[in-house]
């Protein structure tokens, strides 16, 4: 039996658990760790340029595979840059161990050189911490660690590790468990029988049912599932910002996206239905709108791992807590597909195609007819989608371009999709996109993003260099941060409140250069998919596309905040109430 | 109101996590005792929550979801039986401190030390006595007071006790 240091230990731990890449950056802390990476090559060190970076890159890497991101970070300063990245994670349950130095253990409390209290400050954004207290325990922890960070609702765990831990001199014997002895934590109970069949019945007596599906679908790897029952039912399927991908956005009985920018059609849909089906989604108040109002004549059925996401917001008939995959297929094995009302379905399809005939999403923009001076940011997308012929994986930031992304790329598989849903954390795109291009270095990787996000972690571009990344950046460059716009045209009377950068953006062409790649920019729409098929053809290249958009363009359609998921803005000029 | 009982891991950082989920999540915690168990790798909690039922429930769930509480038992769902403590000090002579206990019914009352002209008086109660029993109290001799917390236990069969251990291989 090799002996090991609590750092080497630590490397060959991760080794253990199949960790193939570790983003981070050094620091005084982590230093023996660091030592000890550079001594063996199972698992690879991707150094970012912020801490920030390597957690959503890790992240990145998670939604992509669905396996457990893995972060190094130093003690203080590191710590808290990794903080972001690590509530971005948590708050769309993305399993991710981030190990943190920390300084000597004698020295925790004297408020030390490069000193913070990890295991504290990260407390309400992680599923579990650990904080290291003897080097014969760092296997076991790490163990510990990841089937934590992957199992029932997936989320983060942090490891602090004092440096005197991971001392070189300490020798000790290493054995990675094989399995772990857990009081505490243990797999949701089974789902009681008579509750699948109260679900059976509800489904099969639904006239205008809705299958709301989140990201929960994506996480429990039940796609499939999802797609036979809504064809057995011949139901429509609503996807959240988190599950897109989780149902074929291609698929006839797909409405598109729902809530605060979803289609109009879904979001009538959930209105007049008499049965949702919640499927992996919690009920996020940007899904619901006013809770007191929603969707009233609805039975709802809850699916979820997380027990405690069932009845915090709307109240149900029938919750079912546990795996989605097993729970559908035990809905699947029981369902009657004579016992289904076919014809009132039928109609209620009907129904909702007139809605989407009405205020629907046009996806047909590239076209002639609707070219102004001007390019608009869904014609971007809608080229986007054609020169990737639908297959990339797209991540991007948070605002305008993000909701232009996820209404107009119809995802067709899950993963495919990366963004920051719950927390909303601008700078996500391009670290979580380097983090995807890491894992599947053959694919498109296109981060989506706003001349405002982009600059929250731009200093990635140095990192895509080192490491040969050639992600496709595509800007929607509408000279101000246009979400915040948004809302203050249509709230707060037009005054612009320091959203606007007075001439200060850089050349994001001469930027890109700067770094070794390629820059671009296009403001015409007669030349925007020419420029986008050469974008995406260049394979080994980042090529940043800087497209200059009508800034004036706002996303809809809109819920009306504090109203029912029926009373909606359509355009500047229309609304629904 | 509820009763919270709570078992959890007696470690480091443990308590934080169950007292953070409450500010985090915005519930009022009345009153809070904790100390380890028979088991000393255990601590047990005993919490009096003033939310509404729908709150109470949420707590509970999420509750559960900490990774070191290993039980979690609604008092106020089972029978159980419950009592505080509260240590009274008092400006009075040893005579009138008796008497105050004898007519303190139902709190039992216990004169617990005696120096120069302050007598401390242990008192047992419900939470609702114990509170009767400080208001009867003059205010002008009342000095300081210090309260434990409801304590709480399910009565016969209602155990709070660790089930064994989840063995997880992957």
């Amino acid at each position: 039996m090799k002996k090991e240091s609590g750092g080497s230990a630590l490397i060959r731990a991760l080794a253990d658990e199949n960790v193939d890449l570790l983003f981070g950056y050094p620091g005084g802390a982590a230093l023996h760790i660091y030592d000890a990476i550079y001594q063996q090559d199972k698992v690879q060190h991707i150094l970012v340029r912020h801490e920030q970076a390597a957690v959503h890159a890790a992240d990145g890497y998670a939604r992509a595979t669905g396996r457990v991101g893995t972060v190094l970070v130093t003690s203080g300063p590191g710590a808290t840059n990794a903080i972001t990245g690590i509530a971005t994670a948590y708050m769309d349950s993305i399993p991710l161990v981030v190990i943190s130095g920390q300084v000597a253990s004698h020295l925790i409390g004297t408020d030390a050189f490069q000193e913070t209290d990890m295991l504290g400050i990260s407390r309400p954004i992680v599923k579990h911490s650990f904080l290291i207290q003897s080097p014969e325990e760092i296997p076991e922890v790490v163990k510990k660690a990841f089937i934590i960070a992957k199992t029932g609702k997936p989320g983060p765990v942090v490891i602090d590790v004092p440096k005197d831990m991971t001392d070189p001199n300490h020798l000790f014997d290493y054995q990675y468990p094989k399995e772990i002895k857990m009081r505490s934590y243990s797999a949701p109970s089974k789902v009681k029988e008579n509750h699948i069949e109260e679900a059976v019945s509800l489904l099969e007596n639904a006239k205008k049912p809705v299958l709301y599906a989140g990201g929960g679908i994506i996480q429990g790897n039940a796609s499939e599932e999802l797609m036979k029952l809504a064809n057995i039912m011949n139901a429509p399927v609503t996807n959240t910002l988190m599950g897109l991908g989780a149902f074929p956005a291609s698929h006839n009985n797909f409405i598109g996206m729902l809530g605060m920018h979803g289609t109009y059609e879904a979001n009538m849909a959930m209105h007049e239905s008499d049965l949702i089906f919640a499927l992996g989604s919690r009920f996020d108040d940007r899904t619901t709108n006013n809770p007191q109002k929603y969707s009233l004549n609805a039975k709802k059925i809850h699916l979820d791992c997380d027990y405690g996401s069932i009845e915090k917001i709307i109240n149900v008939d029938v919750s079912l807590n546990g795996d989605a995959k097993k729970i559908l297929n035990q809905i699947l094995k029981k369902i009657d597909p004579k016992n289904i009302d076919k014809a009132s379905i039928e109609l209620w399809n009907k129904e909702i195609q007139n809605w989407r005939e009405t205020h629907g999403l046009n996806h047909d923009l590239l076209d002639k007819k609707f070219h102004q001076k001007q390019i608009l940011p869904q014609q971007v997308i809608q080229s986007l989608y054609k020169s990737t012929n639908g297959k990339a994986f797209i991540t991007s930031d948070v605002g305008q371009h993000q909701m232009f992304a996820a209404q107009y790329y119809k995802f067709d598989e899950p993963r495919k999709w990366i963004n920051s849903g719950g927390l909303g954390t601008m700078g996500f795109g391009l670290p979580s996109a380097m983090g995807v291009k890491f894992a599947y270095p053959d694919e498109d990787v296109v981060c989506v993003t706003g001349e405002g996000s982009i600059q929250m972690c731009i200093q990635e571009l140095s990192t895509c260099m080192q490491y040969g990344l050639p992600v496709k950046i595509i800007n929607l460059n509408n000279r101000a941060l246009g979400m915040v716009k948004q809302w203050q045209d249509m709230q707060y009377g037009g005054r612009y409140s320091s959203i606007l950068y007075e001439d200060s953006l850089p050349d994001f062409v001469k930027l890109a250069e700067s770094y070794g790649h390629v820059g671009m920019k296009v403001e015409d729409i007669s030349e925007l998919e020419e420029r986008m098929d050469e974008c995406i053809s260049m394979k080994d290249k980042l090529v940043f596309m800087d497209v200059y958009v009508d800034p004036e363009e706002h996303v809809y359609p809109m819920l009306e905040a504090g109203g029912n998921m029926s009373e909606m803005r359509v355009s500047k000029t229309k609304k629904t109430f | 109101m509820s009763h919270i009982s709570i078992l959890m891991e007696n470690q480091p950082g443990a308590l934080s996590r169950v007292v953070g989920l409450f500010s985090q999540r915005g519930y009022n915690i009345d009153s809070l005792s904790v100390a380890p168990t028979n088991d000393s790798s255990l601590s047990r909690l005993t919490m009096v929550v003033k939310e509404e039922e729908s709150v109470i429930s949420q707590i509970l769930k999420q509750l559960n979801k900490v990774i070191d509480v290993v039980e979690v038992q609604n008092l106020s769902d089972v029978e159980s039986v419950s009592l505080e403590i509260a240590i009274v000090k008092l400006k009075i002579t040893e005579e009138e401190a008796k008497k105050i206990i004898d007519n303190a019914f139902p709190i039992i009352g216990e004169i617990i030390n005696h120096k120069d002209e302050f007598v401390m008086i242990k008192v047992t109660g419900s939470n609702h006595e114990v509170d009767d029993f400080l208001l009867s109290l003059n205010k002008q001799n009342f000095l300081e007071v210090t309260r434990s917390g409801l304590l709480g236990m399910g009565t016969g069969e209602n155990f709070l006790i660790s089930e064994s251990e989840t063995t997880i291989e992957y």
